[in-house]
């Protein structure tokens, strides 16, 4: 039986009709999914109620696959399968990652994005992805008791457009509906409230595990912009563990430890490095499989000595993203604290006073991004309270573009893109002597104006007259945080503009964005179909070229009825390539490879035989 | 008469304390859902003049007369099933209920 929720008055949903929205904080070693319930953001727990599922993925032999603390609890037996971190992969080559030799993964570089050979076959970090947020969807469905409407995915501020496109990729692989990609300080920055506080400049200082992140976000008309970014991607609290944990083999005098034993007290800093959050002092005992002992006292003030030189090593990339955005630290109006480590008292102080406040810190910084995009996710699904000022952060959900010779489509401003938003692009004049133009302003997903909706029509006259495409004319779209959309056309040369305002989100049900992207899908695989056949018919090229080349050069080791029938096949290709049927150039080009197949052969036995000729056996051995 | 069990009126307080606002919760019913009648449960900001306003365990909970012939004696309780968790109205009124327990019929 579904459970109900308490609504805001008169927000009651119809029975079936609640729209359950989560939001999931995807991270490089950890992850988390939380939703809004009756008014509160809330982080769900698995079974055993443990909030955090750790982005791993392993990939058994057996075909199953496990993600979270079983995989990884097998990343010691079977590296090589067990897949973390791997939201370093996305969106990248093997070019764009950083120590590469270090990692236990048989990469394999494909075009875009790298690729990993796993027990499971090739897995494309999307995909490894997928596996980890299906998880944390099946947890929301399960705790939610019902199927998601949509959800809000997290990314760092600094991911580019193939990243986040990875991101999304792997969302919907996952089952998942995207409303939208938050940044990760945006979020936390939301979490705590701030875009319903005073405007002003935040900074978000994020060490997770492995990772340190600094983003300084200007809130203005309660939209977060992205002045700077800055980090380490090799900085984290697993260097702090590091330290302890060099801190004990000094105090204690240990003779080289056997990897048990290393990975034992690794665990012990660990643990002493989080119960000093609270306490002044923390035991460390220890037997280890040498026989030795270990029995220290690790003090709040020797952990501060001994990571004093990471906490410094955070401020700089601080003191980097600050004069990146041309700021001094008085201008930041308020730190938010997000990661486990920032737990540790000495960074609460460090950052403290460095910034000259108190950084924000009542929110368990583990969850604090995965609950920001919870509450977001809340709100653009529709279930926003009375009063909410809902225009936070909204994007445009069709493209916006307009109408160019022959009935196409021009873009300028794509779907998903935030607003306020403002683009602008250069037109030409099509005949010699045009005056005027007409500009027709056009909201979709298609290819041609007859699919896609008319927004507006204007005129933009007293184009001087010219030869065609002489004339310059700047058509610019902008969108405000209100959703209205302004379009203006200049003719640079004379000054001359046009403008017209339309509201493009208005008018059109959600049912009609749903068709309408529909659509678009569907033209989508056209358009994947057409592609296909130009690939096909670039291979059948090629195809023939390398075929008459090989004929060039060793025709003589075919007979005549072989070269014949070569020939003949290089015909039919040639004939069925400038087609548009894809089944017949296929066919066609496996008929000339089969023809062919004995040339190939032939042609790799005369060079092997150059190759080894007068070279004894015994030199081919090795 | 409508009362609020302790778990409940435990979770609604925490709500509304979150919330900064509000004077209660207001229960009703409305006609929808695949079995007749679905449930309604929101916060409540202020009293119409026709509400019927119970106090139990401390808090007010609102029904306006027309839903209150299909909630009399019911408790509101707060139950927690596999990962869900949430609100339920153990209404002795109830003849059917639809399979997802969201709509009902008397």
């Amino acid at each position: 039986m579904a459970l109900l929720q308490i609504a805001e008055p008169g927000q009651s949903t119809a029975p079936h009709e609640h729209r359950l929205a989560v939001g999931i904080d995807l991270g490089t070693t950890n992850s988390l999914v939380a939703t809004v319930k009756s008014g509160m953001s809330v982080v769900l727990s698995d079974d055993q109620g443990r909030s955090l599922l750790p982005s791993v993925v392993q990939y058994g032999h057996d075909g199953t696959h496990e993600v979270g603390f079983n995989a990884q609890s097998r990343q010691a037996e079977d590296p090589k399968n067990t897949i973390v971190s791997v939201k370093r992969f996305m969106g990248r080559s093997l070019a764009d990652i950083a120590h590469v030799e270090t990692m236990p993964y048989d990469f394999i570089e494909t075009e875009g994005m790298i690729k990993l050979r796993t027990a499971q076959g090739v897995k494309s970090p999307v995909e490894v992805s997928a596996d980890i947020l299906r998880v944390l969807r099946e947890r929301a469905e399960a705790a939610l008791g019902g199927t998601l409407t949509g959800a809000v995915v997290t990314v760092p501020a600094y991911f580019d457009d193939a990243q986040r496109q990875a991101t999304k990729d792997a969302a919907r692989l996952a089952g998942l509906n995207v409303l939208r990609l938050l940044n990760e300080p945006t979020a936390a920055a939301i979490a705590y409230g701030l875009d319903n506080s005073a405007e002003g400049v935040y900074a978000v200082y994020d060490l997770g595990g492995g990772t340190f992140d600094i983003s300084i976000l200007r809130l203005s008309k309660g939209i977060f912009e992205v002045l700077s970014t800055g980090g380490d991607s090799a900085l984290g609290g697993d260097d702090f563990d590091q330290r302890v944990f060099c801190w004990i083999i000094e105090r204690a005098e240990l003779a080289p430890l056997s990897p048990s034993d290393a990975r034992m007290l690794l665990t012990r800093a660990r643990e002493a490095k989080e119960y000093l959050t609270g306490h002044g002092e923390a035991p460390i005992t220890a037997r280890l499989a040498s026989g030795e002992y270990v029995d220290l006292q690790l003090t709040t003030e020797i952990f501060t000595e001994i990571t004093r030189t990471l906490v410094q090593k955070t401020l700089a990339p601080v003191r980097k993203a600050l004069r990146d955005a041309g700021l001094t630290v008085d201008e930041i109006k308020g730190v938010v604290m997000v990661g486990g480590a920032t737990r540790m008292p000495q960074i609460q102080r460090a950052v403290g006073e460095f910034f000259g406040q108190q950084p924000l810190n009542n929110l368990d910084p583990d969850k604090v991004v995965a609950l920001g995009a919870a509450t977001q996710a809340n709100l653009l699904a529709g279930n926003r309270a009375a009063g909410d000022d809902w225009l936070l952060l909204d994007v445009i959900p069709l493209s916006l573009g307009i109408e160019t010779m022959g009935g196409l489509v021009e873009k300028i401003i794509p779907r998903n893109s935030t607003i306020p938003v403002a683009r602008a692009q250069e037109f030409t004049t099509f005949r010699d002597g045009q005056t005027a133009m007409a500009v027709h302003v056009v909201q979709g997903e298609r290819e041609l104006v007859s699919d896609c909706r008319s927004l507006a029509r204007f005129e933009l006259r007293g184009i001087p007259p010219m030869v065609a495409g002489a004339a310059r004319i700047r058509v610019t779209f902008q969108v405000d945080a209100d959703g209205l959309l302004s379009v203006t056309a200049r003719e640079l040369t004379s000054g001359h503009e046009a403008r017209v305002e339309v509201k493009p989100s208005y008018g059109l049900s959600d049912d009609e964005i749903a068709s309408m992207l529909k659509a678009g899908i569907s033209h989508a695989s056209d358009d994947a179909f057409r592609r296909a056949l130009r690939e096909a018919q670039v291979e059948a090229q090629r195809l023939i070229e390398a075929t008459r080349s090989a004929l060039r050069e060793d025709s003589a080791l075919l007979n005549e009825k072989e070269l014949a029938d070569v020939e003949a096949a290089v015909a039919r290709l040639q004939t069925v390539v400038i087609g548009d049927d894809r089944a017949a150039i296929d066919s066609a080009m496996a008929a000339l490879n089969k023809a062919t197949a004995e040339l190939a052969a032939r042609r790799m036995n005369q060079s092997v035989k150059r190759v080894l000729a007068g070279r004894k056996v015994e030199e081919l051995g090795s | 008469m409508i009362t609020i069990s302790e778990s409940a009126a435990r979770h609604v307080s925490a709500f509304l304390a979150k919330r900064g606002k509000g004077i209660g919760v207001r229960l009703g019913v409305k006609t929808s859902g695949c079995s007749g009648m679905a449930y309604k449960l929101e916060f409540a900001d202020s009293a119409e003049p026709e509400d019927h306003v119970f106090e139990s365990r401390g808090l007010k909970v609102l029904v306006d007369p027309k839903s209150l012939p299909y909630l009399d004696g019911t408790e509101l309780d707060f139950t927690r099933e596999g990962l869900n968790e949430g609100f339920k109205f153990n209404n002795p009124n109830v003849k059917d209920a639809c399979g997802c327990g969201e709509s009902f019929n008397v």
